[in-house]
């Protein structure tokens, strides 16, 4: 079971108030958990990563640990924290604008 | 009992602004969908209740949300926009080749008839069509894939399909203006287009006769008399008696041609009304006076409007798809500005008063008239 944070826009489109929780079959990646996430709530597809590229949105940003896996490759694995549920995996809304 | 329903779409949100037929007093319910971009949002002809919105933001991209309960309730619909085929290159400001890339839905048009059935106008420029409530969405390629498609600019806004118009006499007729490539008619349901551009002249494009590369702001027609089109230009208010197969300019007396919306009465197929603005580098009424002016000989000789609207200290611009007319009777004309105020005039601009003053930046005003 991963855990999963989503910004504030997208946990409201997603009709959803605190973590969300997914489950990632073997060592989980950043693809796969956005996959399971997509596939647990379709409508947010297309706000995370491009629907043609796949490609992370550019104001969208990844954590996990303390650490910035935003611009990692996306088989990329996640800790074995995040990966044991002990910590979740941040989606993050890039902080700019107003 | 009549009544209406504003649809207004905001910089942060939806706002639903309702009133009896006399239009006196108003409900407001928002913000819907707070924090996003609303750049429209508008309702099927053919079922009062069926709304479309277009929502979105840079970080999170773009949504579609529909409404089958007039907008109590909403539901996210389909996202994808997805060119057909490769989708190639257009110009860039610079003049160099610019790949095609979606960024937003501008405008929605519900059928007449269908529910089901909406046309997307998006950025960069390119028409696309539901016809299953929004579950998915096609581009109607030949547009987009015209000849003079690789020679289309963006306007300062971006490439953008702002304006879709349908013909209520010919089913098969469809108006589209883009930013800044011009107007297109299609006479076979969007599978081929011809440019309607004969008659426009901007500063910048020599040739008279150019195909493309007018920046037209926005486009209105009376539905009794759909082969007349009214167009506000970048500069150039400009009239079209033959459905855009040549035009000519009705500017007439205005003390500025520049603007964004125009919009036709709804039962006085020559009266029109435009929000003169000061210049294309200052985007506020002149003499920080909102005045909006009204034709009743189809252009040419125009009348300002005052009564009610702020004639001191007043530096707010009026958006494309920021007004919109009911059909009561008399005519309602309803506009919103980029600094939050929604006006209401009941007596088809005689005189106007505000229904909320300190909305988010409107960008998109639909009104509907319910039974």
């Amino acid at each position: 079971m991963i855990r999963v944070l989503l910004p504030a826009h997208l946990k409201t489109l997603a009709r959803v108030s605190g973590e969300v929780q997914v489950d990632v079959a073997g060592q989980p990646t950043i693809v796969s958990v956005l996959d399971a996430i997509e596939a647990s709530y379709p409508m947010l597809q297309g706000t995370i990563r491009d629907h043609v590229t796949q490609e992370r949105r550019p104001f969208v940003r990844f954590f996990a640990c303390e650490e910035d896996y935003s611009l990692e490759p996306p088989e990329t694995p996640l800790p074995s924290a995040v990966a044991q549920g002990a910590e979740p995996f941040l989606i993050v809304g890039a902080m700019a604008g107003g | 009992m009549s009544g209406v329903r504003l649809l207004v779409g905001t910089r942060k949100g939806v706002f639903v602004l309702t009133s009896d037929g006399k239009r006196e007093r108003w409900d407001v319910s928002g913000p819907h969908f707070a924090g996003w971009e609303i750049y429209h949002m508008k309702a099927s002809p053919a079922d009062p209740n069926r709304l479309y919105a277009s929502q979105s933001t840079g970080w999170f991209g773009q949504l579609i949300q529909r409404s089958n309960d007039g907008g109590k309730t909403w539901e996210p619909v389909g996202n994808k926009f997805i060119y057909d085929g490769e989708p190639g290159t257009h110009k860039w400001y610079d003049g160099t080749p610019h790949p095609w890339k979606f960024a937003r839905v501008w405008h929605l048009e519900p059928s007449l008839t269908d529910p089901d059935t909406v046309y997307a106008g998006v950025e960069d420029a390119a028409l696309f069509r539901t016809t299953d409530g929004g579950q998915n969405w096609e581009e109607l390629p030949g547009l987009r894939t015209h000849s003079s498609g690789p020679s289309w600019q963006p306007g300062a806004g971006g490439l953008c399909l702002h304006t879709i118009l349908l013909d209520p006499q010919h089913p098969d007729r469809i108006f589209i203006a883009i930013s800044a490539a011009g107007a297109f008619r299609s006479d076979d349901a969007g599978k081929t287009w011809t440019p309607i551009n004969q008659g426009l002249k901007s500063e910048g494009i020599p040739n008279p006769t150019a195909e493309v590369g007018h920046c037209v702001h926005r486009i209105a027609m009376h539905k009794s008399r759909p082969g007349v089109l009214f167009m506000q230009k970048h500069w150039d208010v400009m009239r079209s008696d033959n459905a855009g197969d040549s035009w000519h300019e009705v500017s007439g007396d205005l003390p500025t041609d520049f603007g964004f919306p125009i919009d036709v009465h709804a039962h006085e197929a020559d009266t029109i009304y435009v929000v003169p603005i000061k210049s294309d580098s200052e985007h506020f009424p002149p003499d920080g006076k909102l005045r909006v002016y009204r034709s009743k000989s189809g252009g040419n000789e125009w009348e300002p409007l005052t009564k009610g609207l702020p004639q001191r200290d007043c530096y707010v611009n009026v958006l494309r798809d920021a007004m919109a007319v009911d059909t009561l009777d008399s005519c309602g004309v309803y506009f919103g500005t980029t600094g939050g105020q929604v006006y209401a005039s009941a007596d088809a601009g005689d005189s106007w008063n505000p229904i909320v003053r300190d909305l988010p930046a409107v960008l998109s005003v639909e009104v509907q008239t319910l039974a």
